[in-house]
């Protein structure tokens, strides 16, 4: 071995041990998730919602495009006649049963898509472990209540 | 009373002394996980209690309840042999680190500098048998380089040592300690240091030199028919050798237990000595974090063909100088 080459193989040694001690001061940019929000971009597929408008009536009004679009056959639409006194939805129709299966779902977003009224969206909301096989079938009111996710939404 | 001074003195001792070692692998592994995290720019365990410093009671609590499994193609005596004949030297080998002014850990024994390479000698021995009564091709193959390893890096490193031993003139740790040494001297030794770590490093199985168990060649080497607590042995020796063997370069390059006060305060003296032994750990984990291993060839070539020589010429000057300064 030559005295050029422990040189330059001594020098390379102490840039690696240089970066490493660089990177050791500082800050770590681990997300303690539970306990901190998590940077989540605008357009992220997350929980499905069911959005109302503004005056408190249901989007959805209960067509089942989104069951013909879902690719996984992870959404079942029940339809009703809307009660012309008391309206659930602004159309004729409202949706009696709504339910998306998480364990079939693959977020692809088809649904969003296919929706007329844009009732049907994908939230933030991306924690969604459970214990139950039959709690990761939405029913309508959970759809409809959507929680608030820790997340920050940040600039695309 | 004779009895007391030479069977229940030493025990109590020795007894003390595996407590404070066991306790400190425990720690070290924290340490070396939360370090190594930082160095990743992570935070490491920080779950079990207070900065993670449960965390190694959990890991024990965990290795203790594991089901004891013992393959049916082992040799059995020498597979159950294997972990302790690893964990004993790295042990022992404290028996003659001075912990404070003319206190050694266990014995002064004046013969300290031999005993230390005796012990790192067979220190190869718990993990070659391990390799061996696996009956494991992995594992053999693991074994065989540690052997090979471990014989290569305890030349330039006996070397090393000799020549510190005819700087001192002394076979004791304790007197090399106490006795006091010129500017030049210090110098002359730290400039052996980095060379002398670097055998450490090989010594230990430390990275970038753990090649015994490389995990994308050799599925752990040596340690791939242990598990539970018996696995937890051999890491345990690891850990300890690592501390083992900080304490030995604190005690021959850095001054051991010395430091402001500690002549007329003993007690300041096993603090010094913990101070300096954490600093050196930091430069093992710094080390691991920074350095990626080298090929086997290479890492054989580099011992044989420039430590070793290098080693001879230290030793020649560090004779000549002895003999012509001193």
């Amino acid at each position: 071995m030559e005295l050029g080459d422990f040189l330059k193989g001594a020098t390379e040694i102490g840039k690696a041990m240089g970066v490493t001690l660089k990177h050791l001061r500082q800050k770590p940019v681990t997300v303690e998730f539970p306990y901190e929000e998590i940077p989540i971009y605008p357009r992220f597929r997350g929980r499905h919602e069911l959005r109302r408008y503004a005056n408190g009536l249901e989007r959805c009004i209960g067509c089942s495009l989104c069951e013909a679009a879902c690719p996984t056959e992870a959404i079942y639409v029940e339809a009703a006649e809307n009660d012309a006194e008391a309206p659930l939805s602004p159309g004729e129709r409202y949706a009696k049963v709504y339910e998306v299966n998480l364990l079939r779902c693959v977020f692809c977003g088809d649904c969003e898509e296919a929706c007329p009224t844009e009732a049907i969206v994908l939230g933030h909301d991306f924690a969604m472990a459970n214990y139950e096989r039959k709690d990761f079938v939405l029913t309508k009111e959970q759809l409809l209540n959507p929680g608030m996710p820790k997340v920050i939404i940040r600039p695309e | 009373m004779d009895w007391l001074q030479v069977l229940v003195f030493p025990a109590i001792r020795a007894l003390i002394l595996i407590f404070v070692l066991l306790t400190g692998f425990a720690y070290l592994t924290w340490y070396e996980r939360k370090l190594l995290a930082r160095f990743q720019v992570r935070y490491g365990p920080n779950r079990a209690g207070k900065f993670g410093l449960l965390q190694p009671a959990a890991d024990a609590v965990k290795a203790f309840f594991k089901e004891e499994i013992i393959p049916n193609h082992v040799d059995k005596p020498v597979y159950l042999l294997a972990p302790a004949l690893a964990l004993v030297p790295a042990l022992i080998i404290w028996a003659v680190i001075p912990i404070a002014k003319g206190t050694p850990a266990i014995a002064d024994v004046n013969i300290g500098f031999l005993w230390i390479l005796a012990v790192a000698g067979i220190e190869s021995y718990g993990i070659i048998l391990a390799g061996w009564s696996s009956n494991n091709n992995y594992s053999l193959l693991g074994a065989l380089r540690s052997s090979a390893q471990m014989v290569s890096y305890e030349l330039p490193l006996g070397l090393f040592l000799v020549s510190i031993l005819i700087l001192a003139g002394s076979f004791s740790l304790v007197d090399l300690v106490e006795s006091s040494r010129q500017w030049w001297e210090w110098i002359w030794l730290w400039l052996a240091f980095p060379f002398f770590f670097i055998c450490i490093l090989a010594e230990t199985n430390r990275s970038p030199f753990d090649l015994p168990e490389t995990e994308n060649e050799l599925v752990a080497g040596f340690q791939t028919e242990y598990g539970g607590m018996k696995f937890a042995l051999f890491f345990i020796a690891e850990y300890v050798n690592m501390i083992s063997m900080s304490a030995i370069m604190a005690t021959l390059f850095f001054g051991g237990w010395r430091g402001p006060f500690a002549e007329q305060y003993i007690w300041l003296g096993p603090i010094y000595l913990f101070i300096k032994v954490v600093v050196l750990l930091f430069l093992f984990i710094w080390v691991r974090a920074s350095i990626g291993r080298p090929r086997y060839d290479q890492l054989m070539k580099f011992c044989w063909q420039f430590m070793l020589p290098l080693g001879l010429v230290y030793v020649s000057i560090s004779a000549v100088l002895a003999v012509f300064l001193k």
